[in-house]
């Protein structure tokens, strides 16, 4: 609202905006629409095709340009005498640091996963300037007020961590697509054209020996490619299956898959007939299966048929046009040809499994964890932001509400604010409650407990890890080399074995220094995990769900014109649950929207889920 | 679903632009955007929000109709128009945002259309599917949306006002049948039966629940205030209290509602608010209307039922069905 004191406040604000992507492009505008003068803005991402259609500050030109730096000069434009400082850098980096964040009067969040929120988190709490996040799929969206005492902190609810799958339901069972999508692309995409020291799951031994090969996947430097594809193909959809059919306790509870070979797919085709279309290939033009093939439509699902011409296509593509790259490739869903490679393998596996088939558009979407984004929906969540952002910068905070953008009215509500929650007691981030490790002292190494679950878990970048006052690890720059080599040697020793043995009862310190985060970690000893559900062999917990209290603002009540008795925020409050049970709504709601494309979304509503890091990703690909 | 002319395929430029929200609305959706003819009448920091989010999703053409000559007041809360006066000086509205949407994306046709919108004829309107509406007078919102009744092409109306800290969206589909996906169930073809402009804002006020929100009643104490006076919307101040609160007192006495459920405070919010647009609450009216148009054209999701509001003050985003749709 636009009253005398708000536009002070908006004027002399100094704001942090994390993410110039969906919603931070609809975030910057507004806020310099709304008379914000000094905006910084970090971003490490370049544009892309496929965020024209709701980044609008972006064009067709900027595609490969850094988003902050683009987003700044277009904002400009039209708003040219307020600052707006960009970085085109990952907001992990060590320059902004807790001194960086405390120069902000808010912090706003428009950021696509969740390692880099609770990063922002954790700096935030650290610097105790208040955070404004939010979030977006498709028309659902929310925005969140996280303020040190006051509110809840972004990570005192837990958030679902990335789903990962058991290794035998990938490379024996698989009962979904979304297992066959993962095989197609951990194994044997890696298989073909990643890291070859990397360990991989597939079986690459063929059955008579006949083969000189140790390694199948090995391609002699005289052997014909037709004649290579189609061994991958016997190998992999055949031999494979065959291998996996004989182990008969398997398969006593469960349909037995098909083995597929290419004399039964493609029996008309002789092996020179694929090659000859590839030659009219344009040259400037990124190789493509389809595009050789004449397949035009994204959204068709292919036969077996026509999957096998695609892999074997595919397949040929890498070797001739894509050569150099073999052996350095990681899966890249922007990556058309690798995109084919991935849908036509997992396709042909899904038949052998007696599992729908998909079409290429869906199949990218579970390969890629793709997000539904569209601009309407960014543009409204920008503008809740910035109101809350100018009730945070009047410390109105009786007034603070986290808003949820529905796809369904529920009482007729559309936009559905509800108070904030009191800080979780129990949250290892924002309090100091120890948390519990079950974990086999005996065999893990301190390496996997740190990859694991100070990493992956817990969220850390640089940790450091004390056991009593014996240091065991440390990350980072600046340290000695004889410091570094021993840390290094700890790293592959056993929890047991370690200068300050861990064993049941054994409290860790761990800490990160960047984000001025500490816990404690609770050890408990134990020899048995059930490799389906606990398959990363130790559990964290005593991260409680939270006793539910809301901020009272006094009577609870909303401000204006709500004052009807039953007002519906007004039950909100009278109901502890409901915060939960409306993201119960909204997951539910997500999962049914997926169901007609595939099983996308296996993550929360405001993060994108990937395997791996995208940064690295990114990283790896322009080295 | 399906319908004529959908059997096209999109080109691989397109499925590329748009993939992510395909993965929302679906390819049917899609075919069915880029065939859309939309009008604007009235451009302000509001309505462009809307025509940023549908240039963006990619509908047929856009048209812009707003003969008003750029001031300094229409850059507040319109980032499609520089701030220099040699690039806007002496030219529409229209004009000048027509220049600017079309870089958003090449695929749609932004035009300006010349002309007046209380003329507007029924042959005009028959080049339109959707029509929005936006700062023009009640009368010629009851116009446009009478004769857009009358075409025996289905033609969407919307209005829609933003007073500063809150807004107000009206949707008049006619005939609406379209496919509703609830959560765990199948799809279902559902029907809508809208009522006309003039119907939903003559609504006696004692046949409404007693929850409708207050913003509807205030929107038509409003209305009725600045239709008397021949003014514009938002051509008030504060100044104006006295004669509004005469005019609520009118209105309540005679279709019985208690003056308590119409605020004063909510009233001079109104009146202080003048043409004013909070940049906010543009972006979450433009938003929503964005969204609504293209459940409307796609035919699929519940659309809004009739009318929209949003308020800084409690945050809430509420519909309002006025007159109430009898329950089964």
């Amino acid at each position: 609202m636009a009253s005398a004191a708000s536009e002070e406040a908006v004027k002399a604000a100094k704001v942090l905006m994390v993410g110039a992507g969906g919603i931070g492009c609809e975030l910057l505008k507004t806020l310099a629409l709304t008379g914000f003068s000094d905006i910084h803005l970090i971003d490490l991402d370049t544009i892309e095709v496929s965020n024209l259609n709701r980044q609008f500050l972006f064009r067709k030109s900027h595609v490969g340009q850094s988003k902050a730096h683009v987003a700044r000069d277009a904002v400009l434009k039209f708003r040219p005498k307020i600052n707006i400082s960009s970085y085109h850098a990952n907001v992990k980096d060590a320059q902004f640091n807790v001194d960086f964040f405390k120069q902000f009067n808010v912090v706003l969040n428009g950021l696509d996963n969740l390692d880099a929120r609770r990063h922002v988190n954790r700096l935030c709490l650290a610097a105790e300037v208040p955070l404004v996040e939010s979030g977006t799929t498709g028309f659902l969206g929310q925005v969140t007020v996280h303020v040190k005492g006051k509110t809840e902190c972004y990570e005192c609810q837990p958030k679902p961590v990335p789903k990962s799958y058991p290794v035998c339901t990938i490379t024996s069972t698989p009962s979904k697509f979304v297992h066959c999508i993962v095989w197609a692309k951990d194994l044997l995409f890696a298989k073909l054209f990643g890291d070859k020291n990397q360990d991989n799951d597939l079986n690459v031994h063929s059955k008579d020996g006949s083969s000189s090969k140790s390694d199948v996947f090995e391609r002699d430097v005289d052997e014909d490619l037709d004649q290579y594809a189609r061994r991958i193909y016997d190998h992999v959809f055949g031999y494979n299956i065959e291998v996996a059919l004989d182990n008969e306790e398997t398969w006593k509870n469960r349909r037995r898959p098909t083995p597929v070979y290419i004399r039964d797919t493609l029996p008309e085709e002789t092996v020179q007939q694929n090659g000859t279309s590839r030659e009219c290939n344009n040259g400037h033009e990124e190789p493509s299966a389809m595009a050789s093939l004449g397949f035009r439509n994204p959204q068709e699902i292919w036969t077996l048929a026509d999957n096998s011409r695609v892999f074997l296509e595919t397949l040929k593509l890498f070797f001739e046009k894509r050569q150099k790259e073999i052996g350095n490739l990681i899966f890249d869903k922007d990556d058309q040809l690798a995109v084919e490679l991935v849908t036509s393998a997992a396709n042909i596996r899904a038949h052998s499994f007696g599992i729908p088939l998909h079409s290429l558009f869906e199949a990218k979407g579970v390969a890629g964890n793709i997000v539904h984004a569209v601009a309407t929906t960014n543009a409204m969540i920008a503008g809740l932001i910035v109101i809350e952002a100018v009730k945070v910068l009047q410390g109105d905070y009786k007034n603070y509400r986290m808003t949820y953008c529905l796809e369904h009215a529920k009482r007729k509500m559309l936009l559905m604010p509800v108070e904030p929650f009191e800080p979780n007691e129990s949250c290892y981030v924002c309090s100091e409650t120890p948390l519990l490790l079950d974990v086999n002292t005996k065999t893990t190494k301190l390496r996997e407990v740190i990859d694991k679950i100070i990493k992956s878990k817990l969220g850390m970048n640089l940790p450091l890890v004390m056991i009593g006052s014996t240091l065991v690890f440390e990350d980072g720059d600046g340290l000695e080399e004889d410091e570094a080599a021993n840390y290094a040697l700890n790293l592959e020793k056993v929890l047991a074995e370690l200068p300050a043995p861990v064993i049941n009862g054994t409290k860790l310190t761990v800490e990160d220094f960047q984000q001025e985060l500490s816990c404690s970690i609770n050890i408990k000893h134990r020899e048995e995990f059930d490799e389906e559900k606990e398959p990363d062999g130790m559990v964290l917990s005593g991260w409680s769900a939270p006793v539910e209290k809301q901020v009272t603002s006094n009577g609870g009540k909303l401000a204006a014109s709500s004052s009807s008795a039953h007002d519906t925020v007004g039950d909100a409050s009278a109901n502890p649950g409901t915060k939960r049970k409306l993201d119960e709504v909204l997951e539910s709601k997500e999962n049914c929207d997926a169901s007609s494309s595939a099983q996308v979304i296996e993550d929360d509503d405001d993060t994108i889920m990937l395997d791996e890091d995208p940064t690295l990703l990114k990283k790896k690909r322009s080295q | 679903m399906g319908g004529a002319g959908a059997e096209e395929e999109l080109t691989a430029q397109e499925t590329a632009l748009y993939d992510r929200q395909i993965r929302v609305w679906g390819v049917d959706a899609q075919k069915r955007l880029s065939k859309a003819h939309v009008l604007v009448c009235g451009v302000n920091g509001t309505t462009i929000e809307f025509c940023k989010n549908i240039v963006l999703a990619g509908v047929g053409s856009l048209s812009l109709m707003d003969d008003h000559i750029v001031t300094q007041d229409d850059l507040n809360a319109n980032f499609l128009i520089p701030p220099d006066e040699s690039i806007y000086g002496g030219r529409s509205r229209a004009e000048v945002c027509c220049e600017s949407l079309k870089d958003f994306n090449p695929m749609v046709r932004v035009a300006v259309a010349k002309g007046d919108p209380s003329l507007i004829d029924g042959e005009f309107l028959d080049r339109f599917d959707i029509i929005v509406v936006s700062c023009r007078p009640l009368k010629t919102k009851l116009f446009i949306n009478d004769n857009c009744r009358k075409r025996s092409k289905h033609i969407a109306f919307y209005s829609i006002e933003c007073k500063d800290s809150c807004g107000e969206i009206f949707a008049d589909l006619q005939n609406h049948s379209y496919v509703q996906k609830m959560p765990g169930k199948e799809p279902e073809q559902q029907e809508l039966t809208y009522p006309s402009l003039q119907e939903a804002i003559s609504v006696p006020w004692k046949s409404l629940p007693k929850k409708t929100t207050k913003l509807y009643f205030a929107m038509r104490v409003l209305e009725s205030f600045e239709s008397s006076e021949g003014r514009n919307p938002g051509e008030t101040s504060l100044s104006d209290l006295p004669a509004v609160l005469a005019r609520r007192k009118e209105m309540c006495d005679r279709m019985s509602l208690n003056e308590s459920q119409i605020p004063t405070v909510l009233l001079e919010r109104l009146l202080a608010a003048g043409k004013k647009e909070h940049p906010p609450v543009c972006a979450i009216l433009g938003g929503i209307l964005g969204q609504e148009v293209i459940k409307s054209i796609s035919c699929k999701g519940d659309p809004m039922k009739n009318f929209f509001y949003f308020d800084t003050a409690d945050g809430k985003g509420v519909m309002e069905d006025v007159p109430p749709t009898p329950a089964d």
